[in-house]
């Protein structure tokens, strides 16, 4: 499912995750809630993708599910990393900062403790962190300061792609800052590809190279930063743009707000999963999934998944 | 690195390294009971070491006239109803309650760690299985059933340390399931697991150091306990008859409990006051390892 191509740092096709539920239905087969429903993306050596959209859109499980399912490839395993989105939770509060950054080098088989002591220093200073720290406990440092050793463990073994999950969410906004222009800048001293999940599209504008829209588990449009966030196709991508508050938002007449219920994932799907609660939901929409398709008119690579995509397309253009 | 970025912050000087253990020892010592406690059971573990070498009269030989006070004749605790000396039963019996305390608890600990963790890690039909079995264990009633233990097998030293064992093990197997449930999803146990740990290193060298705290705690607490319990197989009879023990001195003594009080109540005493202390240690453990009162 995971695998990488010549330029890919990591190309995921059809990924499906479901998790079992209690009890059966109709036809006595077990149910089960499809939280990430075949999903498909590459990431480009040295690039970032985006995977954006509200909690519970499985963006987290899509991309720990493509981490685990390269992790399972020993091979594959040292070269994909994960930085996690709660520092408080992610760094074993019974280690020393440098234990922690050493334990994936450990698991890599790289014993040679010299060497695993060298690159501990380099990575304490990569990110930030002063060499007599590196003997402190997690609970001795702020949170930003342990997002950074969440980071030096991940770079420990030197992977080429690492899966930022949420990584700056969880702090408050002027260490946000800082810890994102940490990770751009470590992306170009050791050519990094990031697999970047957040909800905030601020953040996601700023790093991003790539952006995927997900929603309940699919992909709604996928496309190069610039052209997304210069005309987002779909209906739910437009939602998630005007629910940023901005100061001219405040000014602007509200935009109707996205309501409707949400899909139940246990049911299998019919349409489109955004029809609930789609402004410019028709007929078709309930009765069949729009696939993902190159949209029309656009500049680069843009791609789609709304059966209205031209009548949209022209309308957000006009 | 690149110019346009500024990655250092400004920070106070770092706090000093300090162990969590070292941490834990601060608290402790700052709670006077558990300190007094630590120092009483100290002296009762030196006596039970050093007691019957220093003072090497035979607790089973008849030395004296039966019933002789405290104090009188030369025997500081007196003799009991054969004429033994008091002192010298309370020495040597000291050494068999705290070494069945300390085998029992640590043997529930290790029964209690197994269950619960492989339950707690695994989830699933390994849960359901290993925790049914526990609560099997727990309706027992634990005396009788170590009672039938006892009678099956007979009342053997290891034989009765291997009863009070396999009855008080379920609270270590409940109290560690939980403690895994709860770690097991907190994310620096993926970030092992995604760094490639297999999943005995998760268990035993990630997961467990940090649910070791309560069940330390329940531990000291259960060192406790076997004591109690095996003063009660002994006071019944269902103890080694071999050996004295603080319980064993109170049974054979219980029927002179009007006529010559003291030899109940001194052993009854060493148990008391050694059960408190154990307690009062556990409950500054407990003070110690919750890192909710800590003062960071």
């Amino acid at each position: 499912m995971a695998g990488q191509g010549p330029d890919h740092a990591l190309a995921v096709e059809n990924l499906s995750v479901a998790y079992p539920l209690k009890g059966r239905d109709k036809s006595g087969a077990r149910r089960r809630l499809l939280a990430v429903d075949d999903v498909s993306f590459a990431i480009r050596r040295g690039t970032t993708l985006g995977i954006v959209g509200e909690s519970g859109s499985g963006k987290t499980t899509a991309a720990m599910a493509a981490a685990l399912d390269a992790a399972a490839l020993r091979r594959a395993r040292q070269r994909v990393q994960i930085i996690f989105q709660d520092p408080y939770s992610s760094l074993n509060p019974r280690l020393r900062a440098a234990e922690i950054v050493r334990e994936p080098m450990l698991h890599a088989g790289r014993t040679n403790r010299a060497e695993q002591d060298r690159v501990i220093d380099e990575l304490f200073e990569a990110v930030g962190l002063r060499p007599e720290q590196k003997s402190l406990f997690p609970h001795q440092f702020s949170g930003g300061q342990r997002q950074r050793i969440g980071i030096a463990r991940a770079l420990s073994t030197r992977p080429s792609l690492i899966i930022c999950d949420e990584p700056v969410s969880a702090l408050d906004v002027a260490v946000q800052a800082q810890i994102l222009n940490l990770l751009k800048s470590l992306q170009r001293q050791f050519d990094l590809t990031y697999l970047f999940i957040s909800h905030d599209l601020g953040v996601v504008q700023h790093m991003c190279d790539e952006v995927a829209v997900m929603y309940m588990g699919k992909f709604m449009e996928q496309a190069e930063r610039d052209s997304f966030f210069a005309a987002p196709r779909h209906p739910y991508s437009r939602a998630l743009l005007d629910a940023v508050p901005t100061i001219e938002a405040a000014a602007r007449p509200r935009p109707p707000l996205v309501d409707g219920a949400i899909p139940d994932l246990s049911e299998p799907q019919t349409g489109c999963r955004f029809a609930s609660r789609c402004p410019h939901a028709m007929p078709r929409c309930e009765n069949e999934v729009p696939l993902l398709a190159d949209a029309t008119g656009a500049a680069g690579h843009h791609r789609l998944a709304c059966h209205l995509a031209d009548e949209i397309g022209s309308a957000a253009s006009g | 690195m690149a110019g346009d970025l500024k990655i250092s912050e400004p920070e106070p000087q770092a706090p000093r390294a300090q162990h969590p253990f070292r941490e834990v020892l601060q608290m402790f010592v700052g709670n006077r009971a558990a300190v007094v406690a630590s120092v009483i059971l100290m002296l009762i573990v030196l006596a039970a070491v050093f007691g019957p070498i220093l003072y090497p009269t035979d607790p089973f030989e008849m030395v004296w006239a039966p019933f002789t006070p405290p104090g009188t004749d030369g025997f500081i605790l007196g003799t009991d109803y054969l004429g033994r000396d008091m002192l010298s039963g309370l020495l040597n019996g000291g050494r068999v309650s705290l070494t069945i305390g300390l085998v029992a608890a640590l043997m529930s600990v290790f029964i209690g760690i197994s269950f619960g963790a492989l339950a707690g890690f695994y989830r699933g039909v390994v849960e359901e299985v290993l925790m049914r079995i526990t609560e099997f264990f727990q309706v027992l009633p634990t005396l009788l059933f170590s009672m039938v233990i006892v009678a099956l097998f007979g009342a053997s030293l290891t034989v009765v340390t291997i009863a009070i064992g396999i009855v008080s093990w379920t609270a270590v197997a409940r109290i560690t399931r939980a403690e895994f449930l709860r770690i097991r999803e907190l994310e620096y146990v993926t970030a092992s697991r995604a760094a490639g740990a297999s999943n005995m290193v998760l268990m035993t060298r990630v997961i467990l150091p940090n649910a070791l705290p309560p069940i330390i705690v329940q531990a000291a607490l259960m060192v406790g306990s076997a004591i109690l319990f095996e003063a009660g197989l002994a006071f019944l009879g269902l103890s080694d008859p071999n050996v004295v023990s603080w319980g064993q001195i109170i049974g054979s003594n219980r029927t002179y409990i009007l006529d010559a009080s003291f030899t109940v109540t001194i052993p009854g005493l060493a148990i008391f006051v050694t059960v408190l202390s154990i307690s009062l240690i556990g409950d500054g453990l407990n003070d110690a390892l919750n890192p909710k009162l800590r003062r960071r």
